[in-house]
């Protein structure tokens, strides 16, 4: 097949501008640590608290400065929706869903993921700076679904 | 074929061709005005409390199906059914079938109507499941699904008849876009076609308890993604095929043409999971997969940005274009339905762009189900293809009636103002999601709005209200041109097709589309099968319906 030459280094410019691409996601996800979630378990985390049922949300302290949060999204908020963690932080979120699809994003930082009946998201995140960091729902959940939203507070 | 562009399609096959289209853009009207609403919404200024509407959602609902899969689906069919008819220069297969086929899809859109204009389908229009609509909704869109098939059926027997009345000869360009466009479809149909009939609708009914949402989700993108290009294969059939013909210019490339339409087959397909890249239980492992093929599938784009400039450069050099870019001047810029197309083209390139970031895997966290996606499909369907659908409508509705354009400036005029409105509305959206601004969210009424998202939102206002006048003066010419139309004398209102800059041979994989079909399944089944058994393995029915709304 005939190409036209101006034509040809089009095509391999553009395969070369995706391959860089394609070097750019993969050092970021293998090498710099920005991870999307993949097939994890689908139970609750262990280590329920005492005075708390499988289905509230709680915050955890696992050691100086590691977290770990159960969020319940739920026509239309999250239990937790307010979470206080120390400056330095670094915080895992499970979140479940008790209804229908819901959307769990962190204004600011590389959490967000959709929250699935059946389904534990799980995501990680290092809070260096202190602040307030909005939380809102961004998945359609029905009619309250722009109430939904919540605040990680960095001390 | 002698004469093909004045061929005269026959009367019954013009009926039907207008009767498509003339469903298509009533309900794009009404898309557009619901899109009116939401920029007002965001703007803070609540329209929805003066109509019979429930609420935001309702309309967004509306909104999406009626934009994105009623006018888009029965536009297509209308146009494509031209392109095979005209191209072939012969009836269908089966003639009757082409009507039963019609009344079959309307009988499903009225369906379909119903539930969402009685608040009974609040889905929006990517359904997903534990959000439950009527089953009237679901069943309307399954019969809407069966239609297209029916067309690829009737498309393909007229083509294979064809095919024995005249051996040797080249696919003829239109109809080669029309069946690549079907076919690719058919095979993508698959997903919401298990979704819808196995999943949703005894759901719906009560015949089942509980759902999967993921399965449900995962079978929808299946479908979704590739729906896309449902979409677009049209629009590209045009600017490959007819608008090279309306810039005075020829097709620069018939060879890669086919092959970039050809491409379409196979890499369209294995892509879903690029829309599920934060859903937890798919594996970081297909997801990755599915990244590499979307890449792979912007390839036929990028062929298509190349040839399809090319063959307008050479339409403007014909035209006494020098030098560098002195040939974009003189191309018919006077001319609305070449106007339309090329600014649609150049939105198009700018939705390409946020298309790679959205496909872009970890890039994705970034920019996921905020205002910066529909920030990039009103680039792509909302302009690329929507403009261009709209440009098509400004001759062919001429060639079907028998009637001049009327007001041919206005037209232009019409076009222009979609490609500012878009850009400024686009724009507001695109700065917005990268503030994490959630789509799909009633904003004007969402308590956690920041100070600093309001610009953005007047953006968006300020680009959907010239999007809506824009769209009131394009129903303006259509009707005016109906209803006011000067007759056309014999041969005024040809069919523009391209003729290729050079009548070189094009090998006979470029004219059959089996392989291509075979290579599109064994992609499937590797990129989607071990996947699915996995999902299906471990499937867990946990979701009774919700009807929140």
């Amino acid at each position: 097949m005939h190409v036209h030459p101006y034509e040809r280094m089009w095509i391999r410019l553009s395969a070369v501008l995706l391959v860089v691409f394609g070097i750019a996601i993969a050092v970021s996800s293998l090498a710099l640590g920005v991870t999307i979630p993949g097939a994890t378990p689908r139970s609750v985390a262990t280590g329920l608290p005492a005075d708390a049922t499988p289905s509230q949300g709680w915050v955890r302290e696992l050691g100086p400065g590691r977290y770990e949060v159960n969020l319940v999204a739920r026509m239309w908020g999250f239990e937790p929706n307010v979470i206080r963690v120390p400056k330095g932080s670094t915080v895992t979120f499970y979140v479940h869903s008790q209804d229908v699809l819901h959307g769990f994003k962190i204004k600011d930082t590389t959490v967000s993921m959709m929250a699935i009946p059946g389904q534990v998201g799980r995501a990680s995140y290092t809070f260096e700076e202190p602040g307030e960091y909005l939380y809102v729902c961004h998945e359609y959940c029905g009619l309250g679904h722009h109430v939904m939203s919540g605040k990680v507070i960095v001390e | 074929m002698a004469n093909a562009a004045s061929y005269r399609v026959p009367a019954g096959d013009r009926r039907l061709i207008l009767a498509y289209i003339g469903i298509a853009l009533a309900h794009l009207a009404v898309g557009i005005l619901l899109g009116f609403m939401q920029g007002m919404e965001h703007a803070g200024i609540d329209l929805y409390k003066y109509t019979f509407l429930a609420h935001y959602y309702q309309g967004l609902s509306m909104h999406g199906v009626y934009n994105a899969l009623v006018f888009t689906t029965f536009f297509i069919a209308g146009f494509l059914h031209f392109a095979v008819t005209h191209s072939f220069q012969r009836p269908m297969k089966w003639p009757a079938l082409s009507w039963v086929t019609f009344w079959l899809m309307t009988a499903g859109l009225l369906m379909v109507d119903w539930a969402l204009l009685t608040n009974r389908a609040s889905v929006l229009y990517t359904s997903y499941a534990p959000l439950q609509a009527h089953w009237a909704y679901y069943l309307g869109l399954v019969l809407i699904v069966v239609g297209t098939l029916l067309i690829l059926a009737n498309m393909v027997a007229t083509y294979l008849a064809w095919r024995r009345e005249s051996p040797g000869q080249r696919t003829p360009l239109p109809a080669f876009g029309a069946l690549v466009t079907m076919i690719m479809w058919g095979m993508a149909s698959l997903g919401i076609a298990v979704q819808f009939i196995f999943l949703l609708l005894p759901w719906s009914l009560g015949w089942t308890d509980r759902i999967d949402p993921l399965i449900s989700r995962t079978l929808f993108w299946f479908t979704g993604h590739p729906l896309v290009y449902f979409w677009l294969l049209p629009a590209y059939t045009s600017w490959y095929f007819m608008l090279p013909k309306q810039a005075g210019g020829k097709l620069f490339s018939e060879p890669l043409a086919r092959l970039a339409f050809l491409l379409f087959i196979p890499l369209s397909l294995p892509v879903g999971f690029h829309h599920q890249f934060l859903d937890p239980g798919v594996s970081t492992g297909y997801k990755g997969i599915h990244a590499f093929l979307t890449f792979a599938v912007f390839m036929p784009s990028m062929i298509t940005a190349f040839t399809v400039l090319a063959s307008l450069e050479l339409g403007g050099r014909a035209r006494g274009g020098k030098g560098l870019l002195g040939w974009i001047r003189t191309l018919p810029w006077g001319d609305p339905s070449f106007t339309l197309q090329a600014l649609a083209m150049v939105l198009f390139a700018l939705g390409g762009v946020s298309g790679l970031v959205n496909a872009s895997y970890n890039l994705n966290l970034v920019v996921h189900n905020t205002m910066f996606v529909p920030g990039h499909f009103h680039l792509t369907v909302g302009t690329a293809v929507a403009l261009t659908f709209m440009a098509v409508a400004y001759w062919l509705v001429p060639y079907l009636t028998g009637k001049k354009l009327w007001g041919r400036k206005a037209a232009v005029v019409q076009g222009w103002l979609w490609f500012i409105g878009m850009a400024i509305m686009s724009r507001g959206m695109s700065w917005a999601g990268l503030m994490g601004v959630p789509r799909r969210t009633a904003l004007g009424q969402a308590p956690y709005v920041l100070p600093e998202w309001l610009t953005a939102f007047n953006w968006m206002a300020l680009g959907g209200a010239i999007l809506t006048v824009s769209g009131v003066l394009f129903f303006t010419v259509l009707i005016m041109t109906a209803l006011r139309g000067q007759p056309a004398a014999e041969g005024e209102v040809d069919v523009p097709l391209a003729e290729p800059l050079e009548d070189e041979a094009v090998p006979t994989y470029l004219d059959r589309f089996r392989p291509w079909v075979i290579g599109a399944a064994v992609l499937v089944l590797l990129a989607y099968g071990p996947a699915v058994v996995q999902l299906v393995s471990v499937a867990n029915p946990v979701s009774p319906g919700f009807r929140p709304y």
